[in-house]
């Protein structure tokens, strides 16, 4: 699968908000601005990757609304983790010749129709008696577990979230711009111990989409070809209370599975956009992903490490923390990974970006998923 | 016998009764939660119920805040039974933020909003 399909298109739509917009308006905005970016029109998607917080057949809703009758769909529903796990199924569907043009896409209203998450979530039946605030006391759960097996803290946590808000503010595409310090978010608003407000990540309106095509036709768009190098996922449990290990994720699995796909190792990649749901999750995705070893990651994250101008540039659109979240993120980490690559990100736009992590998280850190990108030079 | 009702029922039907049985595979010997028709360890479909001990130690927890006016702070946590199996739960008869991971609970049936749940105390109290 390495190198077989490229990414040739990237678009999004509805950042921050966009009132008055339902969410298939802004996913469909959103596939018209990366089918515009690739210069295709939507009579040539005959693949369709989607789902959505809304409904029960949503990839079904999607192209009824965009007016296609796609050859193959796909609407996987793993959470946040899916659109980058729509990477695999597209290359596969790709290369079968099921399809030519793949088009993934995903749109949500929920800051201006509701301002909080909207998830057609229930609680698992073992957990929803005891009234979890979800998903944020699972993720705080785990954070409270990694704090006291490697002495992770606050101060660590908060870091994660001033890098990302440090990124967010050269990118005038990102919703939080302002000044965030340490400071603000350890006094931030308490929510499940040990996570402050500032710990979680936005609520926002947005959209998101991406073209793919086979390798062999790649350069035919006017945009530099993204290739997809080795993408893999991995999955623990569905309810936290299943997970095995509230300090290890199953990234370590799909990130070991992605790398070897790609042929490269950790110390390759240029750029990483991690699912950052939560402050721990970038602190365990580093590690799992074998950026630093277990139990290392509070200190890897910390003073500046992972902000503008530190050892490695880490979520440089500002996250899920900063930049938007749309109720599922795992989109945009591939989005600003391509643009990365492309030259053309919208806010730091780092030097010789060749090779870039995207890593998608669903549920509750339940769904793993990590694609390995890659310019033209690296196939 | 075969069991006339699946898992999950007879393990409610047991909280109604003020009881936390737990299923143990009868081929790899461990015990599984949640109640399932078939072993997650050895995939085995040969499970018999057991009266959990009650004794346990919390594995990790949040503190949710919330409202006074609502019902205020509570307590949310994974409590791991020493038959090896870990569930959500709550600790009572201690204040939320003095519910620490390690900390040694009692498993007894309570209720919340009128159902029958697994709840926990500090043991020893």
């Amino acid at each position: 699968m390495r190198g077989k399909s490229a990414i040739v298109g990237v678009g999004h739509a509805g950042f921050g908000e966009a009132p008055g917009f339902s969410a298939y308006e802004i996913m469909a905005q959103s596939a018209l601005a990366a089918l515009d970016d690739a210069g295709l029109k939507l009579s040539d998607v005959d693949g369709l990757f989607c789902t959505m917080m809304e409904d029960s057949m949503p990839v079904l809703m999607a192209a009824e609304y965009l007016g296609i009758q796609p050859r193959y769909v796909d609407g996987t529903m793993l959470g946040g983790s899916s659109f980058v796990n729509y990477l695999t199924s597209a290359s596969l569907a790709l290369q079968a010749g099921l399809c030519d043009v793949a088009l993934i896409c995903y749109g949500s209203n929920q800051r201006t129709a509701s301002g909080r998450l909207v998830t057609a979530s229930k609680l698992p039946p073992y957990e929803g008696l005891y009234s979890p605030r979800y998903p944020i006391s699972a993720y705080a759960m785990a954070a409270a577990r990694h704090m006291y097996e490697y002495g992770t803290t606050r101060e660590q946590l908060a870091d994660v979230a001033v890098a990302a808000r440090a990124w967010a503010r050269h990118n005038p595409e990102a919703f939080e711009r302002g000044e965030l310090t340490r400071e603000d978010v350890l006094g931030a608003r308490m929510v499940s111990d040990p996570l402050t407000t500032r710990d979680c990540c936005l609520v926002t309106d947005g959209g998101g989409a991406i073209v793919m095509v086979r390798a062999d036709r790649a350069g035919d768009f006017p945009k530099a070809p993204v290739y997809v190098l080795g993408s893999a996922a991995a999955s623990s449990h569905r309810q936290i209370s299943q997970m095995q290990d509230f300090t290890v994720t199953a990234a370590r699995e799909s990130g070991e599975r992605a790398f070897a796909m790609a042929g490269v190792t950790p110390g390759d990649i240029d750029v990483v956009e991690l699912y950052d749901a939560f402050t721990i999750n970038t602190i365990l995705f580093l590690e799992d992903l074998g950026f630093c070893a277990k139990g290392e990651g509070g200190a890897f994250v910390a003073d500046g490490r992972i902000a503008p101008g530190g050892a490695l540039p880490v979520n440089t659109n500002g996250g899920g923390l900063s930049c938007v979240h749309p109720g599922m993120y795992g989109i945009f980490t591939v989005i600003e990974a391509a643009r990365q690559i492309r030259g053309d990100a919208p806010g730091l736009q780092q030097d010789n970006v060749e090779l870039a992590l995207a890593h998608g998280n669903g549920g509750v850190l339940s769904s793993q998923v990590t694609a390995i990108l890659g310019a033209a030079s690296t196939v | 016998m075969p069991e006339m009702q699946g898992p999950d029922k007879v393990f409610r039907d047991g909280l109604a009764k003020g009881q936390i049985n737990l299923q143990q595979c009868d081929d790899c010997e461990r015990f599984i939660f949640f109640p399932r028709v078939l072993c997650p360890h050895c995939k085995g479909s040969s499970l018999t119920w057991r009266a959990a001990s009650g004794d346990g130690t919390v594995h990790t927890t949040t503190t949710v805040r919330r409202k006074p006016e609502r019902g205020g702070d509570y307590n949310v946590c994974m409590v791991e039974l020493a038959e090896g199996v870990r569930l959500m739960s709550r600790v009572d008869d201690i204040s939320p933020d003095g519910v620490k991971i390690g900390l040694a609970v009692t498993a007894f049936v309570g209720e919340i909003d009128g159902v029958p749940a697994v709840l926990c105390k500090p043991a020893g109290a």
